[in-house]
C-alpha cells in the first residue's frame, strides 16, 4: 500500500491505535517518590493496550477527523425534527466559567448557593413559558424526560389508588415515546394519523376508557403540524381520569406565542438541546427538563430546588418535603452545564426575542413550502409550524429513491434533510431550516433541491446513485458493518484482514 | 437580535412569496384563545456584555474548588484536563454536528466514538462497549436491565458499596418492571458470595467501592457463574483503571461507569459520560449507539452507526432502552484526554493519585480522633469523626476547606453513618491543601 | 402442502410426516431487504399460533416472524447465525427458520393456500 495517499486538504487519517510511537506522552506529571500501595494485592500487572501519543500527535490526529464532519457552523443543517440551529459561543464560555465549572455536586448548599439560584432562575424562565407550575430539572436528555414525564404520571395514578395499564401513542410519534412508556410498565396502544397528518382524533377518543392512563402526543407533531384537536384530546382523557403528556421536541416552532398550560397539557419534556441552543455535540449531551400540571408537581423526582427566604436549598431527600418525589432518575442534579448555555440563550434572546425566534422558524419553513411545493410533493397542506414534510410521489418512476435524494444534497454541499421519518408517509424527507438562516441561504437551499427534483425527473439516475461523490468517504456498506460488527480496533490483527 | 439572520425586509418579501399578510396568519392552527398576542412577562433580549454580568453573579456566589482546597469525591472528581482537550470540543465541527446519522459527512464523529468505544473496552477489560450513555448512575441501571434480558430473570443484588444515587437510580427505573430490588447491607465479597441463588439475573457491585474500599471480585463472578447470574461492577473513578486490576480480568460480565474524570469537569454533577462495556455474547441486549467499521462503495475503510435494531428509533416499544440522545461530546472529550494520557500516562495519573491519598492518610494518622476505616483504597477513603459529619464539613467549609462528603447526605437513614466523612485526593492535590485539611479538621474538632 | 399466512410466513409439512418447516415468504425478504440478523427460538419450545417465534432483521428494520400453526420447536437453521442473506437468497427453501411438531393439525387449514397468498400480495401492490 502507498504510505500517502493524502491530496491537498483531504486527508487519510488512520485509527489513534494505530499510531502510537512507545515512549511518547501528550502529558507531563511532576516527579513523585511513591510508597508501598494500599490497593490490597489488586495492582494491576497487565498492560492495558493504549497507544501513546505526544500532544501535537494527538491534537494533529482529532483535529483531523474533526474535518470530516459537517456541522451548522458550516452550512445549513435542515434535518426535520433535530432543530440544527446556531449555537452561540457566548452559551461555551458562561458554561466554562470559574464559579459555575468547579464546583462540586456535594459541596456543602451553603457554598453554592448561585448554582442553586441559577438552576432556580433556570426553571422559572422555563415554567413561565410554558405556563406549567411544576418542573423537574434533572432528567439528561428528551427520552429521559419523557420517561420521568410518565412516571410523575404513573406515581400520580398509583396515589390515587390505580396506575392503569396503557398508554396512547401516535403511529408519528418519535420512537422514544413507546420505549419509554414501556420502560414505565405501560402497554402500549398506536393511534393512526388522519388524512390531514393529524392523529385521527375520532379513534383516539374511542379508545379512551379507565385503563388509559395517559395519551402522549407531539406538538407540533413530526409532520410540522399544529394538533389543532389538542384541547378537546385533553378534556376528553381528564374525563377518564388520565393525563396528558406532550413531546416537547418541537416547542421551538410555538415558544413565546403557546403556553402548554394552556393547552391543557399535564406533562411535557422540553429539549434543552434543540428550542434552547445548546450544542448537539455529535449525539450529546442534552437535557429535558420536564414541566407538569398543578395535578402532577408535586411527584417531580428528586433532586429540586426550592427557593426559601434568605437561601436556595437542595431537596436530595424524600424526607425533607412535604412532596410526593416519586425517586430518583438520575446521580447528582441534571446536566448543569446544559442548564448554564440554557439560561444564557435565554437571557441573551429575551422573551421578545424567543417570540421572534419561533415565528422566524415557522416563516422560514413555510417559506420552503411556498417556494417548494411546485416541484416536490408536499405531503399535507400548509401552513406548517417550523419543519415541512415531503413524501417521494415527486420521485415516483424517476428510480431515484428519498435516499438517493438525501445523498444527492450532499454533493450539493448541504446536510441531508430527515430521511423516511416520521413514517406515516411513504419516503418522507422532512426539512427544518430552524431561524437561523438568512433568507440568502434558504434561497440558495431551494435552488438545490428543485434542481434536484427536477434533474430527478429528466436524467437518468446515475447522478442520484453515484451520490455522494465529493465526501471523504462514499456510500458505506451498512449491511456488511451489520452481518459482521466490528466494534473496536483489535491489536492481533489487522483490521482490514478480517474475513468479511 | 444578534442570533436571528432575517431582516424585516426579508421577512416581508418571504411573507408575501407564502401569501400571508403576518406571521400569525401562520399560527392559525392554535386554538385562539391560547395564541399569546403579546410577549411573556420576562425580560426583554440582552447583550451579550449584560448577559456576562448576569451569569458572572451566580458563579461569584459560589465557593469553588479551584480557589479552595477540596477533598470532595463520591462519584465526581477534580482532575487536571489538558488544554487541548477544551480547544479541540470546541472545534465547530465537533461541537455543532448532530448524531452521525449520514456517515459521508460525519467520518470525525463516528471514527471518534469507534475509538472511544475501543478505549472503554480496553480500560475496563471487556470485548465491547457502546458509545456512551448519560451518566454513571443511568448506565449501571441501563446494566441491570440488561442482565435481567439477558437471564430472563428477575432477582437484582445491590452492594452496599454502591453510590447511593446509583442504587436510587436502579430501583427507580426496576421499580414497573416486576423486578425485586435487594438493597443489601453488605459490601464483602463472601457475604455477597452466599446471596446469589438460581433465582438472581445479577449482582452489582462497585470498586473502588462508595467508601473507596477495593476489593477483588474475582470469586464473585465465579459465583455468580455458577447460578447463571451475571456480575455488574460499576467504577465511578475511571482512573483507578490505571492502577488496578480491571473488571473483565476480574470476571465482570458488564461494566458501568461514570466517565467524568477524563476529560470533564466536575460541573456541578452533569453532563458527563456514562460507560457501558461487556462480553461479546451480549451484544445484542446492549443499549445505546455504536459505530462500527465497514468500507465505502470505493473499498475505503470508514464507520457507521451499526445494530440499529436494538435501538427505539427502529423497536420503539421492544428496543433494549429509551435512550437517543447520548453523552457524545462529553465520550470525545474523554477520548482526547485519555489519547493524550496514552498508556504511560493513564499509568502515572493513576500512581499519582493514589500516592496523594497514601499522603493524605498518613497526614490524618496524627488526629487522634479520626479513625481511617479503609485498609484499602485508590484515591478516596472514608474517615469515622468524633462528631456528625455533615456540620464538621459545614464549618471547614466556613474556614476555606472543601473537606468531603459526609456520607449522612447520601445516606440519610442510617444511624452509623452519621461521623462518616469520604474525603477524596487527586493529582491536584497539593501538601499545602493536605495541611491546611488536617490543621482545620483539628482546630474544628477543639 | 405449504400454506402461508398474511404476516408472510410460510409452512411446508409433507404428508405422514410429523414435523412442519416454517420460514418467510420471498416477498416478504424483499420488503425487508438485506437481512442482517436473525433471533430464533428454542429448542423445545411450545408455540401457540400467532405467538412471536423469531426476529429478523435488515440494517433499517426490525419484524417478528410468527408462529403460523402451534406446536413444539424441534430444530432450528443454525446456518442462518453465520449466513443471514440466505434468506435473500433462497427464502423458501434454504432460508427455513425453524420445524415444529404441530399440535393442532386442523389449524393448517386456516392458511392460504400457494394461489391465494398470491392474489394477497398482488392486492397489497
Amino acid at each position: 500500500m502507498k504510505k500517502n495517499s493524502n491530496k491537498g486538504l483531504q486527508v487519510e487519517e488512520p485509527l489513534i491505535f494505530e499510531q502510537s510511537s512507545p515512549g511518547a506522552c501528550g502529558v507531563d506529571f511532576p516527579e513523585m517518590e511513591i510508597s508501598k500501595n494500599k490497593l490490597g494485592g489488586n495492582h494491576r500487572v497487565k498492560p492495558i493496550g493504549l497507544p501513546n501519543l505526544s500532544e501535537p500527535a494527538a491534537v494533529r490526529h482529532y483535529l483531523r477527523i474533526s474535518q470530516k464532519n459537517y456541522c451548522i457552523d458550516s452550512g445549513l443543517y435542515p434535518l426535520g425534527s433535530c432543530t440544527m440551529k446556531h449555537n452561540p459561543r457566548l452559551n461555551e464560555k458562561m458554561a466554562r466559567k470559574p464559579g459555575l465549572v468547579d464546583i462540586h455536586p456535594l459541596q456543602p448548599q451553603s457554598t453554592v448557593q448561585g448554582a442553586l439560584e441559577l438552576i432556580y432562575v433556570c426553571s422559572e424562565w422555563l415554567t413561565k413559558l410554558t405556563g406549567m407550575p411544576g418542573i423537574a430539572m434533572s432528567p439528561a436528555a428528551g427520552a429521559h424526560g419523557e420517561l420521568t414525564g410518565l412516571m410523575t404520571i404513573r406515581a400520580a395514578l398509583e396515589d390515587r389508588g390505580n396506575p392503569r395499564k396503557k398508554v396512547l401513542v401516535p403511529e408519528s410519534a418519535h420512537g422514544t415515546n413507546p420505549a419509554s412508556a414501556q420502560m414505565c410498565g405501560y402497554e402500549i396502544e398506536s393511534i393512526p394519523a388522519n388524512s390531514s397528518g393529524r392523529v385521527d382524533t375520532e379513534k383516539l377518543l374511542g379508545r379512551l376508557d379507565k385503563t388509559v392512563a395517559a395519551i402522549m402526543i407531539t406538538n407540533p407533531n413530526t409532520c410540522g403540524l399544529f394538533e389543532d384537536q389538542i384541547v378537546q384530546v385533553a378534556d376528553a382523557v381528564h374525563e377518564i381520569g388520565g393525563f396528558l403528556y406532550c413531546d416537547g421536541a418541537n416547542f421551538n416552532a410555538i415558544v413565546g406565542r403557546v403556553k402548554p398550560g394552556d393547552l391543557k397539557i399535564d406533562s411535557m419534556h422540553l429539549n434543552l438541546h434543540k428550542t434552547f441552543s445548546t450544542p448537539h455535540g455529535g449525539g450529546g449531551p442534552g437535557s429535558g427538563p420536564v414541566v407538569l400540571s398543578k395535578e402532577l408537581a408535586d411527584y417531580a423526582p428528586l433532586p429540586f430546588v426550592v427557593k426559601t427566604d434568605d437561601r436556595f436549598e437542595l431537596i436530595e431527600s424524600a424526607e425533607d418535603t412535604d412532596k410526593k418525589p416519586f425517586g430518583r432518575i438520575k446521580g447528582f442534579h441534571g446536566q448543569f452545564g446544559v442548564f448554564v448555555r440554557a439560561l444564557t440563550y435565554m437571557l441573551s434572546m429575551g422573551s421578545d426575542g424567543l417570540r421572534q425566534a419561533s415565528g422566524d422558524a415557522v416563516l422560514s419553513a413555510n417559506y420552503l413550502l411556498a417556494q417548494l411545493k411546485d416541484d416536490l410533493s408536499i405531503s399535507f397542506e400548509g401552513p406548517c409550524m417550523h419543519e415541512v414534510l415531503i413524501d417521494d410521489r415527486f420521485l415516483k418512476d424517476t428510480g431515484v429513491t428519498t435516499l438517493d435524494f438525501a445523498k444527492a444534497m450532499i454533493d450539493e454541499g448541504f446536510h441531508p434533510m430527515t430521511m423516511y421519518f416520521p413514517l406515516v408517509v411513504p419516503g418522507a424527507l422532512l426539512m427544518e431550516p430552524t431561524e437561523t438562516e438568512s433568507k440568502k441561504s434558504l434561497d440558495n437551499y431551494i435552488d438545490s433541491v428543485i434542481s434536484l427534483a427536477k434533474k430527478a425527473a429528466t436524467e437518468n439516475t446515475k447522478h442520484f446513485k453515484d451520490a455522494p461523490k465529493y465526501t471523504p468517504r462514499r456510500r458505506l456498506d451498512e449491511t456488511a458493518a451489520a452481518r459482521n460488527p466490528i466494534l473496536r480496533w483489535k491489536p492481533e490483527k489487522n483490521s482490514k484482514n478480517n474475513s468479511r | 437580535m444578534r442570533y436571528l439572520p432575517l431582516t424585516t425586509d426579508d421577512r416581508n418579501k418571504m411573507l408575501s412569496e407564502i401569501g400571508v399578510g403576518d406571521i400569525e396568519e401562520l399560527f392559525k392552527d392554535v386554538p385562539n384563545d391560547a395564541l399569546l398576542k403579546s410577549a411573556i412577562d420576562l425580560p426583554s433580549h440582552k447583550s451579550e456584555m449584560e448577559v456576562e454580568t448576569s451569569i458572572t453573579s451566580f458563579a461569584k456566589k459560589n465557593k469553588t474548588t479551584n480557589i479552595f482546597p477540596s477533598f470532595l469525591g463520591a462519584g465526581n472528581y477534580s482532575h487536571h484536563i489538558p488544554a487541548s482537550v477544551d480547544h479541540l470540543i470546541q472545534r465547530g465541527e465537533f461541537l455543532t454536528s448532530y448524531t452521525p446519522y449520514q456517515p459521508e459527512i460525519a467520518q470525525g464523529t463516528l471514527q471518534a466514538l469507534f475509538e472511544f468505544q475501543t478505549q472503554v473496552s480496553l480500560i475496563t477489560g471487556m470485548e465491547v462497549a457502546n458509545a456512551s450513555m448519560y451518566d454513571g448512575a443511568t448506565a449501571t441501571s441501563e446494566a441491570v436491565l440488561m442482565a435481567c434480558r439477558i437471564t430472563r430473570r428477575d432477582k437484582i443484588i445491590l452492594s452496599n458499596g454502591l453510590h447511593p444515587h446509583y442504587n436510587e437510580v436502579i430501583e427507580t427505573n426496576s421499580r414497573h418492571l416486576k423486578l425485586s430490588i435487594d438493597s443489601t447491607s453488605v459490601y464483602n465479597k463472601k457475604a455477597l458470595c452466599e446471596l446469589i441463588d438460581e433465582n438472581t439475573a445479577c449482582i452489582v457491585v462497585q470498586n473502588p467501592d462508595f467508601f473507596g474500599r477495593v476489593q477483588d471480585f474475582t470469586e464473585l463472578s465465579e459465583t455468580c457463574h455458577q447460578y447463571g447470574a451475571l456480575l455488574i461492577i460499576a467504577v465511578t473513578e475511571i482512573i483507578s483503571l490505571g492502577a488496578l486490576t480491571n473488571p473483565g480480568e476480574m470476571g465482570a460480565d458488564i461494566v458501568s461507569g461514570e466517565g467524568q474524570s477524563l476529560g470533564n469537569p466536575i460541573s456541578f454533577g452533569g453532563p458527563h459520560v456514562g460507560l457501558l462495556s461487556t462480553r461479546e455474547k451480549f451484544l445484542r441486549q446492549m443499549p445505546g449507539r455504536l459505530a462500527g467499521e465497514t468500507v465505502d462503495e470505493d473499498g475505503k475503510r470508514g464507520w457507521v452507526l451499526t445494530l440499529s435494531t436494538r435501538e427505539q428509533h427502529i423497536r420503539r416499544e421492544k428496543a433494549t432502552s429509551n435512550i437517543c440522545t447520548n453523552s457524545g461530546l462529553c465520550a470525545l472529550a474523554f477520548s482526547i484526554h485519555l489519547s493524550l494520557l496514552g498508556e504511560d500516562g493513564f499509568t502515572q495519573l493513576a500512581k499519582i493519585n493514589h500516592q496523594k491519598a497514601i499522603d493524605l492518610s498518613k497526614a490524618i494518622e496524627s488526629l487522634d480522633e479520626v479513625e481511617l476505616i479503609n485498609e484499602t483504597f485508590f484515591n478516596e477513603f472514608t474517615l469515622k469523626l468524633p462528631k456528625p459529619a455533615i456540620s464538621i464539613v459545614e464549618e471547614m467549609a466556613n474556614k476555606g476547606v472543601l473537606a468531603g462528603v459526609p456520607v449522612k447526605r447520601l445516606i440519610p437513614h442510617d444511624i452509623d453513618m452519621e461521623n462518616m466523612l469520604i474525603v477524596a485526593a487527586t493529582e491536584l492535590t497539593t501538601n499545602s491543601d493536605i495541611e491546611k485539611f488536617v490543621t482545620c479538621l483539628r482546630e474544628t474538632l477543639s | 402442502m405449504i400454506k402461508y399466512t398474511k404476516q408472510h410466513e410460510w409452512v411446508a409439512i409433507n404428508d405422514g410426516d410429523e414435523k412442519a418447516t416454517v420460514g418467510i415468504t420471498d416477498y416478504a425478504q424483499k420488503q425487508l431487504g438485506d437481512i442482517v440478523y436473525v433471533e430464533l427460538p428454542g429448542i423445545g419450545v411450545k408455540v401457540n399460533k400467532g405467538d412471536e417465534a423469531a426476529v429478523v432483521e435488515s440494517v433499517k428494520a426490525a419484524a417478528e416472524v410468527y408462529s403460523p400453526i402451534s406446536g413444539e420447536i424441534l430444530e432450528v437453521n443454525e446456518n442462518l447465525a453465520d449466513s443471514p442473506e440466505l434468506i435473500n437468497n433462497d427464502a423458501e427453501v434454504n432460508g427455513w427458520f425453524f420445524k415444529l411438531v404441530p399440535s393442532e393439525e386442523s389449524e393448517l387449514e386456516e392458511l392460504m393456500d400457494k394461489e391465494g397468498y398470491d392474489k394477497y400480495i398482488g392486492d397489497l401492490d
